[in-house]
């Protein structure tokens, strides 16, 4: 096959980025090849250099990055090459991207639609009445609500999903030969996500466009690539068809990617409650969050609650933790009831119930090395100090798979599992008896993912610490609970042991919460589109 | 899953960099730092060691009257003398000492009370929060020398009154500052953990917050004691500021005004009054070059290359 054949043809694509008074490879020579009407999936870690390679693909690269080597030739023009008046001429009409968090990339002092027609009308494409008609078809191609009338409306005024759909829609609108995804789908709830790869695929397809959709979710670009590639540490590790690359992947490194959700555990039920939340109203202000919310804790268990964003599922902790108190109900903890306010609690209590956040880098404070992040919490409920503190902080550090080497770092010197490891660390250094892990995996990448989940399961083991498991990753509840909470508008839809939850019959929002999680099947998002129409 | 892909926490690349002590980050920061910056550092330093040193480098007392009033510049004299017969040069240098001594002073005092305030505030975000910040409002819709002005006559126009008075009217610009860093970082989830730990309100304070938002109040406490020290060179020209017979450049302007009108004789003698208020520009100049680096440095903005 000739090199005519490819609308884009990158070559040995070279892009390093300027920290620490030094230019760093981010992507270091990476082909792609990319023929019209195809998609391809990019997928790697967080630092793999997919995004920098798929910006650098349309020639273009962010602040503080420059393109060292390497071609891009799109259509006969070298997007390496090209001056900036000429890459100017294609971004837009020819090249479109698709940014992550829509909400961010809209201009909420701008009606949609006439976002959505700016590029088209400002090129000459065609005339704004002619424009904005076909924004109204566009609508209409990607399922939006209303499409005669949703282009009225500023940003806020329409959802998350909505929004991503309406960026896909001002992607589509030039009919560009190529779109770049980044990570489109990835704020969204899963429900929503099922909704907005239905529409995109539907209409990269209907319109022939080719695609480079970045993502760290396999299972998502299984359904919108033709072709994968995996990206690692700025290189190609393999590429391959996507039936083909699911089926036998070559490298280990992709069979990693692919394995990680091989966790399990056998679920124990238990009757020593710890921890019981009975009958709890809770309200911000005057907007009622949790309606008769009841949960029992286990002792040495964990219980997972369920549900999409604003489902309750953090409020729950907070009424716990006392950061919110309750409107209705109470909580008990060892069959007493716990005081409402925080303030009232004493040592004692807020020693037993420990909290582990979502982002681990806003849950350290950024002037603190580990040991003073690790150390506090000995010093303040032990009385340890000096150099008995500094021995208990190291056999911490070490039962969480690190060693001494990391006393004297600061969180910033850290990666991401790390700090989520130092976080684990720092409550276990209360020796608690709960702890609520609210999202703590969710902003990792899969490998460490199992690592932090491996970790937490053995300590459970080791130390008969229950965890309440707030999380939205119904593969991860599937792998680590005993019990499962599903919370919908406030309220507990469902609970029980982990075989009952997962096992039909389910209560219809289970059921479309179950439904909706991507599976690593290329032909799941088809059967799910069949058999919701 | 197979070997090559076995998972170590402990492995896995952070980003490592070499530990440094403070005094080496220090040099490194210093030799990085613009030329204006050294600019400003050199002029601080040397107002410094006329202050410090006084008494060792001024040819004659601070308040030793000589016989000539309003004496030309002469070997014996550098700068003459003033309207009572004291030697300017002198007083110049004392000036250094008591102007800055008592900005500095001034300076921590209004950060002592704005910053406290600020972050009880920030942390405390209820009916305290709005009585101070409301107070804050109040004091600050008042014109602040006119209010210093009038504050002043009625408690008499000491040292200790001057640095209290000012401190107070700009203790509100500190509050106002530290209060909305603070809230930025009083939302962090570390914020939140050390409530959770039980922790008290010093601890969250001095431990959790303050560190976090040193950079812009470090910057602010630049800024703050040029416009005390200017506050302090109005009121003293006005003469309700340091007293005589200390010697202040403020007070030194005014005594020696008049002499401005004697150019057409003696240009020397015109410039008289001219030097105490550059000496006041001088700094006001050094000490925004070094803040203009503190802030450039804690905004977080990189030179792109």
């Amino acid at each position: 096959m000739s090199n005519d054949d490819y609308l884009l043809d990158v070559r040995g694509l070279k892009v390093e980025g300027w920290a620490d008074e030094k230019w760093n490879p981010i992507v270091k020579g990476v082909d792609l090849q990319l023929k019209a009407g195809q998609v391809m999936g990019l997928i790697g870690e967080s630092g793999a250099g997919k995004s920098t390679l798929g910006l650098a693909a349309m020639g273009f690269t962010k602040d503080g990055c420059r393109i060292s080597g390497g071609s891009a030739m799109f259509d006969g023009i070298d997007l390496v090459k090209a001056t900036d008046e000429e890459k100017r001429r294609l971004w837009g009409t020819q090249l479109t991207y698709v940014a992550q968090s829509a909400a961010a990339s809209f201009n909420p002092a701008h009606r949609l639609v006439e976002q959505t027609v700016a590029t088209t009308v400002r090129e000459g494409i065609s005339p704004m009445s002619a424009a904005v008609a076909d924004a109204k078809e566009l609508y209409a191609a990607l399922q939006l609500p209303n499409p005669e009338t949703i282009g009225e409306r500023y940003p806020h005024q329409v959802s998350g999903g909505q929004l991503q759909r309406v960026m896909t829609a001002m992607a589509m609108a030039p009919r560009p030969k190529l779109i770049v995804f980044d990570e489109p789908t990835t704020a969204l709830d899963v429900t929503t996500q099922v909704e907005v790869l239905l529409s995109m695929r539907k209409a990269v397809r209907d319109f022939n466009t080719a695609a480079i959709y970045i993502t760290h979710d396999l299972a998502v670009v299984a359904q919108m690539a033709d072709v994968i590639k995996v990206l690692r540490y700025g290189e190609e590790v393999e590429e391959a068809e996507t039936r083909q690359m699911l089926a036998e992947p070559k490298e280990d490194y992709t069979r990693s990617l692919w394995s990680v959700r091989m966790l399990g555990k056998e679920p124990k039920a238990s009757d020593d409650i710890v921890l019981e939340i009975d009958g709890v109203d809770a309200a911000y202000g005057a907007v009622k969050v949790l309606h008769d919310v009841s949960i029992k804790l286990p002792r040495g268990r964990t219980v997972s609650i369920v549900g999409e964003s604003g489902s309750g599922k953090s409020t729950t902790a907070r009424v716990v933790t006392g950061l919110l108190p309750p409107s209705k109900g109470e909580v008990r903890f060892n069959g007493t009831a716990l005081p409402a306010q925080l303030g009232q609690r004493n040592k004692d209590v807020l020693r037993k119930i420990q909290m582990i956040y979502q982002m681990a880098d806003t849950a350290m404070n950024p002037r603190q090395t580990v040991g003073e992040i690790i150390g506090r919490p000995l010093e303040f409920y032990h009385g340890l100090k000096g150099r008995a503190q500094e021995k208990r902080v190291i056999e911490l550090l070490e039962e969480i798979d690190l060693n001494e080497d990391f006393y004297d770092r600061l969180p910033s010197e850290l990666s991401g599992g790390q700090k989520q490891r130092i976080c684990i660390a720092r409550a276990l250094a209360a020796d608690p008896e709960v702890i609520i892990c609210d999202e703590v995996t969710s902003a990792l990448d899969q490998i460490v993912q199992e690592g932090i989940l491996k970790l937490l399961m053995r300590l459970q083991k080791e130390k008969d610490i229950a965890y309440m498991f707030i999380t939205h990753d119904i593969a991860t509840v599937a792998a680590i609970s005993d019990e499962i909470v599903v919370m919908n508008q406030g309220k507990v839809v469902e609970q029980g042991s982990k075989t009952e939850v997962l096992a039909p019959p389910h209560p219809e929002y289970t059921q479309l919460l179950l439904s909706s999680v991507p599976e690593m099947d290329p032909d799941w998002l088809t059967r799910i589109e069949e058999q919701r129409v | 899953m197979s070997d090559s892909a076995q998972y170590s926490a402990a492995a896995e690349v952070g980003q490592v960099r070499t530990r440094r002590s403070r005094w080496e980050r220090t040099w490194i920061e210093l030799k990085k730092a613009p030329f204006t910056a050294w600019i400003g550092m050199a002029i601080i330093a040397f107002y410094l060691i006329l202050a410090v040193f006084a008494p060792l480098i001024a040819p004659h007392g601070e308040a030793e009257v000589f016989a000539v009033p309003f004496a030309p510049w002469s070997g014996e004299h550098l700068l003459g003398t003033d309207q009572i017969g004291r030697d300017i040069f002198s007083r110049l240098i004392y000036g250094a000492r008591n102007t800055i001594g008592i900005a500095l002073a001034t300076t921590f005092l209004a950060f002592l009370i704005g910053g406290g305030l600020g972050l009880v505030a920030a942390i405390n975000r209820s009916w305290l929060d709005q009585l101070i910040s409301r107070g804050v409002d109040v004091f600050m819709a008042i014109p602040s020398l006119i209010f210093a002005l009038m504050l002043l006559s009625i408690f008499g126009a000491s040292a200790w009154s001057l640095i209290v008075i000012i401190a107070l009217i700009d203790s509100t610009r500190v509050f106002r500052l530290t209060r909305a860093v603070a809230v930025n970082v009083a939302v962090m989830d570390y914020v939140e953990a050390a409530r959770l730990r039980g922790e008290g309100l010093g601890w969250v304070m001095r431990r959790e917050i303050l560190p976090n938002i040193m950079p812009p109040l470090v910057a602010e406490f630049g800024l703050r004691f040029c416009f005390v020290f200017l506050t302090i060179a109005s009121l003293s020209f006005l003469g309700v500021g340091i007293q005589p017979p200390t010697a202040d450049w403020g007070s030194m302007v005014r005594e020696t005004a008049q002499l401005i009108q004697f150019a057409q004789f003696d240009i020397r003698a015109a410039f008289t009054p001219l030097i105490p208020a550059a000496a006041i520009a001088l700094i006001t100049v050094g000490v925004n070059f070094l803040v203009d680096w503190f802030l450039q440095k804690s905004s977080g903005l990189r030179d792109v290359k």
